[in-house]
């Protein structure tokens, strides 16, 4: 089913219950992408006090989870949802679990960045993390897009980003390792650099996971561990 | 990372356990072929040329909005629209490779192959015993041991043996609503029909009794061809293995359960399923 609108149920109850679902999403997604990005930005200016805010509002991300959840309950238990409906209540429920994971992540790096606010600084500011960081907000941003307009061909080429994020990481473990050879007074600083590096690694895959449900969503397709992405750039 | 993506990519879906994942109606046998089928009543089409393979000791549900001609075709399969005074039929419906529309097929030998259930049920009013006994004592049956033999059997495949053994005699009509149903299903199987036509069977029955009818169906389909006509779509997306959605007198879509009800080619038949506006 190509034609993936919310309205014209019969029931407009049911069409308000399913609006309002997906606007929670688009709007726990953006507090989850100010998270990511506050981290970052905590983390790369040594600015405390941020790092401070990011860990405490993860709690309001964790509070979203929850509540979207039940309302999806809710919806599955009073309207049992086929077809479009179905699909839609089913994405979401595994899109917020991927995004509360992602609010976990941005407070590990906010955590990172507290660690890191009392070390003494590196030459290079924390340029790679800064990078990274903005590669990886630039996919989130565009996954949450996708998922608010269901559009598959965003989706697959935002999926596709993962691997550059996945070979940026690894350049930026290699560089680390020196690092820590060259002068193991880095390493405690280095090991930060690493967690919080990692924890964007991981925001991509999740970014990724959403994209596999928002072409589940309109297409009715479950391409997890499948070739699919990849067989649809090449097509 | 990029290497284990690819190595599993094959999962094994079988692991799930579920027994009717992966069907297909390319795979199965036929019980009964409708080919070009037309019925028009007076002036009025009200089918306008279904084909279509209902296959073998499987469930399948016919869903669709009133007047979409779901219970006109049902009533085809054996062929209870001859009642019908100014009922025609054109194309044909085969079954058991006879096609029920030829001159020379007997038409009440046809009813007991293909056995019907209606949405109110009507237990004849006598006991419980002659209900059941009442097709095969048609058929000529007086020997009591034979009766009673498939009495018993009858009633025990309807679930319904162990609520009545001990009141064989009392009227048919004393029963619940649930129980008459399922009296008349034992009525209905004890002549050993091929194919079962359910006519909307629990639409008069409350939850519970509406449960253990499903159940019921569930086990009659390993002896079985069941076509169910159904109004409630979670019941049919419940019992059935294939479901065709009907529409103003066509048969708009025809798959597996499962790709009916969560991801439908058509778009009538999403904007049905989901409530839609069509």
């Amino acid at each position: 089913m190509e034609n993936m609108n919310i309205g014209h149920h019969i029931s407009r109850q049911f069409n308000e219950e399913l609006e309002d679902v997906r606007n929670q999403v688009l709007i726990m997604g953006g507090l989850v992408e100010q998270q990511v990005s506050n981290a970052v930005k905590a983390l790369v200016e040594g600015d405390s006090r941020l790092a401070q805010e990011v860990i405490e509002t993860d709690r309001k991300v964790n509070g979203l989870e929850v509540a979207i959840d039940e309302e999806c309950t809710q919806i599955l238990a009073r309207r049992q949802p086929a077809a479009s409906d179905l699909r839609l209540v089913i994405a979401v429920i595994k899109t917020i679990t991927d995004l509360e994971r992602i609010g976990d992540q941005a407070e590990k790096i906010a955590r990172m960045g507290l660690h890191l606010s009392e070390m003494e600084r590196p030459k290079g500011q924390y340029y790679e993390v800064q990078n990274l960081g903005e590669r990886v907000g630039k996919m989130l941003h565009q996954t949450l897009d996708s998922f608010a307009r269901m559009d598959v061909d965003a989706a697959i080429k935002v999926s596709q980003q993962d691997d550059i994020i996945d070979l940026e990481y690894d350049g930026i473990m290699r560089k680390m390792v020196t690092f820590m050879m060259e002068d193991p007074r880095s390493i405690k600083r280095s090991l930060d650099v690493i967690w919080a590096v990692r924890a964007l690694e991981r925001v991509g895959d999740h970014s990724q996971n959403i994209c596999e449900y928002v072409i589940y969503l309109v297409k009715g397709k479950d391409i997890r561990h499948t070739e699919y992405m990849r067989k649809s750039v090449q097509d | 990372m990029n290497e284990n993506k690819a190595k599993t990519h094959a999962i094994d879906m079988s692991a799930l356990g579920r027994s009717n994942a992966g069907l297909s109606l390319e795979n199965e046998a036929v019980a009964i072929s409708v080919d070009g089928l037309k019925l028009f009543y007076g002036d009025k089409q009200a089918l306008n040329g279904v084909d279509m393979k209902i296959p073998k000791h499987r469930v399948t549900a016919f869903i669709g909005p009133s007047g979409c001609g779901k219970s006109t075709l049902l009533r085809c399969f054996n062929r209870m629209n001859d009642l019908i005074d100014s009922c025609r039929v054109e194309g044909g419906v085969t079954i058991d490779g006879e096609n029920i529309y030829g001159k020379a097929v007997d038409v009440v030998d046809l009813r007991r192959r293909v056995g019907m259930v209606f949405q109110k049920p009507n237990p004849f009013p006598k006991s419980i015993y002659e209900n059941v006994a009442y097709g095969l004592r048609l058929q000529g049956i007086k020997d009591r041991r034979v009766l009673d033999e498939v009495i018993e059997r009858s009633l025990k495949g309807a679930a319904l043996w162990d609520e009545v053994k001990d009141r064989l005699s009392d009227s048919g009509m004393g029963l619940s609503g649930g129980q008459q149903q399922r009296l008349v299903i034992a009525r209905a199987i004890a002549v050993e029909p091929h194919v079962l036509l359910l006519d909307e069977p629990a639409s008069a029955l409350d939850p519970i009794s509406t449960l253990k009818l499903e159940e019921l169906i569930y086990e009659l389909k390993e002896k079985y061809t069941i076509v169910i006509v159904t109004h409630n779509m979670q019941q049919a997306a419940r019992v059935s293995d294939y479901t065709a959605f009907m529409f103003m007198g066509d048969q708009i879509e025809f798959s597996d359960t499962d790709t009916l009800f969560t991801n439908p080619r058509e778009k009538r038949t999403e904007d049905y399923i989901t409530g839609r506006y069509g």
